[in-house]
């Protein structure tokens, strides 16, 4: 087992704590590193599947990495693959349906961040103020539910009503007005992605908002209300400030993932509007990668993605810090 | 939504402690104030009204295409007809889309295929889940910390869809059952939660059990486990619908195989997109030609993906609000 060969705990006394597993693990006896190897020898096993499981699936990919910078060719496999140097990288550089993904990436992203990221805010708000226990759980249950659903669904029970023969399109056209068929209009595609998002997560997204609200102590209220202040400016004074860690937090988060904007709702819907407003860079690698055959092309997106996201990431934390909060990790 | 302002509902956020019954279902996050506080200003007409109306739209935004969709699934060919399309209010209602799909075909096998896929999945999932938890929560033990920096690394950093997808048809998986669960077996976030849980198991517990000769496995299953009952029980859930809903790793290792399709890439495929349903589901409607299934089965269709996930919710929910709490010591 690679992992017993650890750095730590390398200290040389405690021969005579050897076996005594009752009170070893958190005693302050500090044991050689055999005996505590042989006491945890059954925790250590317990990891083994996991462990197993993450080098298979998550670390041996991290190698597999390689193969944007070669010709890959599945016949030959990684070891014997062409050398490519960047060769795939500048293919990708001078693809306009590179850039098109892109673009398309972070134009969602702007419009998520515009039109999704204050929806939890203002609905938690909202739900904060409804009195009765009974009816904010009861609406928490229901907004909470979308987030289960899988993207198939979600987008289907769109499809069902908004789309060209769905409910909307049955009342325009009773009503002898002009179809609006938004499932397949390629030119609000933003919009309808952005409103399927708002409509499966931003309940979901109330959660921490409501806990950070519930954590503002009722005092601070009850004394902005004796010297005069009313709701609107308790709202700004005092729940806002309150709310501003967690509203940083979750900008930075957003930040870092720009170029994540979703997967499943892009490739499902991709058919219906077409490839133009439809790919975004996670779809590329997907549909000019593993569709058509050209692995390390696909891979070489995936890591061209890799790399800026955690480029964002690194600097959103920085801006978060900036701020003076703490963001992802901390300073 | 009419409050009397003046009612100031004094502690009663709480059941009265002196309740003999130890209910833990009641602790939800804990709320400062009840009711109205005396130096909140009486609330508005406009404000209430704007209030009721924004929040009965939220509810009716989840609830309405799901009643829809639900109704037209029941409703005889008849009301579907004179609705034009979906039904939106009873008109003739009739099981015979659930007994034509449940009888023979496609659906059937999807059914079934899902639930394999879910809880043989979850099960795994569990166990190797709750097993690198418990091995990972015992503070001092050997080389955990190690251990625990390669878990979380994966959160961070990953190969990508490519290298992944060539990973896996690199060990054979194409086309085989496995490939639907493994890659995605281990949440390293679920793992996480669940050894913040298991960490807080009481220490003295443990040692007693220690001190009566039980080694690890002993522990786990008859300390650990039972005190952390909740938790377990809603990360088992959160396992099973991320199976129940997965689709994409259908599209990548057994795109072609439409016998091994789970429900939700039959909804996808037959619903979503319209194609034909092949086999004897529509065989009335002409399978040499297969025609897009009637609107009353592809709506059941619809509600069979969806009500394992409205039995489930409840429980689910029930555990949101308490799983923070049980894990707790006890005794």
């Amino acid at each position: 087992m690679s992992t017993a060969r650890s750095e730590r705990g390398k200290s040389t006394t405690g021969e005579d704590a050897a076996g005594r597993r009752t009170t070893g693990r958190n005693g302050t006896v500090r044991l050689n590193w055999r005996t505590r190897l042989r006491r945890d020898r059954t925790l250590l096993l317990m990891t083994v599947p996991a462990v197993v499981l993450l080098l298979v699936f998550n670390y041996a990919p991290l190698f597999g990495l390689v193969t944007a910078f070669q010709y890959y060719d599945p016949l030959v496999g990684v070891r014997d693959s062409e050398w490519a140097g960047l060769a795939q990288f500048q293919q990708l550089f001078h693809d306009p349906l590179f850039w098109g993904a892109l673009k398309n990436t972070l134009w969602l992203s702007l419009v998520q961040l515009v039109l999704f990221f204050p929806v939890p805010i203002a609905l938690a708000l909202l739900l904060n103020t409804v009195l009765s226990e009974r009816l904010r759980n009861f609406i928490q249950s229901v907004v909470y539910l979308p987030h289960f659903f899988s993207w198939v669904l979600a987008i289907t029970i769109f499809q069902q009503m908004l789309g060209g023969a769905g409910i909307l399109n049955h009342f325009l056209r009773q009503n002898d007005m002009a179809p609006w068929d938004i499932t397949t209009n390629p030119h609000t595609f933003a919009l309808l992605v952005t409103s399927q998002a708002i409509w499966k997560e931003a309940g979901w997204g109330i959660i921490v908002f409501l806990a950070a609200l519930a954590a503002i102590s009722t005092e601070l209220y009850e004394a902005a209300a004796a010297d005069g202040a009313g709701r609107w400016r308790r709202m700004w004074h005092i729940t806002l400030p309150g709310l501003r860690g967690v509203i940083v937090l979750m900008l930075v988060l957003r930040l870092g993932n720009a170029l994540t904007v979703g997967f499943e709702q892009f490739l499902i819907q991709r058919e219906a509007v077409g490839h133009e407003s439809a790919d975004v860079l996670d779809t590329f690698s997907f549909y000019y990668g593993i569709a058509t055959g050209n692995y390390s092309f696909g891979a070489a997106a995936g890591l061209f993605k890799s790399v800026i996201s955690l480029l964002l990431i690194w600097g959103a934390n920085k801006l978060a810090h900036a701020f003076g909060e703490d963001g992802l990790y901390r300073r | 939504m009419s409050q009397t302002p003046t009612t100031v509902r004094e502690g009663a956020a709480q059941p009265a402690p002196a309740a003999p019954a130890p209910r833990p279902a009641r602790t939800g996050r804990p709320r400062a104030r009840a009711g109205r506080a005396p130096w909140e200003e009486p609330p508005t007409v406009i404000g209430q009204g704007a209030k009721g109306i924004t929040l009965a739209g939220v509810i009716a935004a989840v609830a309405v295409p799901l009643w829809i969709i639900g109704l037209t699934s029941v409703s005889t060919p008849g009301a579907v007809n004179r609705a034009g399309g979906l039904v939106i209010w009873p008109d003739g209602v009739t099981f015979d889309a659930y007994r034509q799909m449940l009888g023979d075909g496609t659906v059937r096998t999807a059914l079934m295929v899902s639930f394999a896929i879910t809880v043989v999945g979850t099960v795994v999932s569990m166990v190797v889940s709750v097993m690198a938890a418990y091995g990972l929560s015992r503070s001092e033990s050997f080389a955990h910390r190690p251990i625990l920096t390669l878990l979380i690394v994966t959160m961070f950093v990953s190969g990508g869809l490519i290298p992944t997808f060539l990973v896996v048809t690199g060990l054979g998986g194409y086309d085989q059952w496995w490939s639907l669960i493994l890659p995605s077996a281990v949440s390293v976030f679920n793992i996480l939660v669940l050894r913040s849980f298991y960490s807080t198991t009481s220490a003295d517990l443990i040692d007693a059990a220690r001190i009566d000769g039980a080694g690890d496995w002993r522990i786990l299953w008859s300390v650990v486990l039972p005190t952390s009952r909740a938790v377990t029980a809603v990360i088992a859930l959160f396992y099973a619908v991320g199976y129940w809903n997965s689709f994409f790793n259908v599209m990548l290792y057994m795109p072609t195989s439409a016998e091994k399709w789970p429900l939700q890439y039959v909804l996808l495929t037959y619903v979503n997109r319209g194609n034909g349903l092949p086999g004897s589901v529509n065989s009335g409607f002409g399978a040499a030609n297969a025609q897009t299934a009637p609107l009353t089965l592809q709506m059941a269709v619809v509600v069979l993906t969806l009500v394992p996930l409205l039995l489930v919710y409840p429980f689910m929910q029930k555990h949101f609000r308490t799983g923070v709490l049980t894990g707790a010591i006890k005794g």
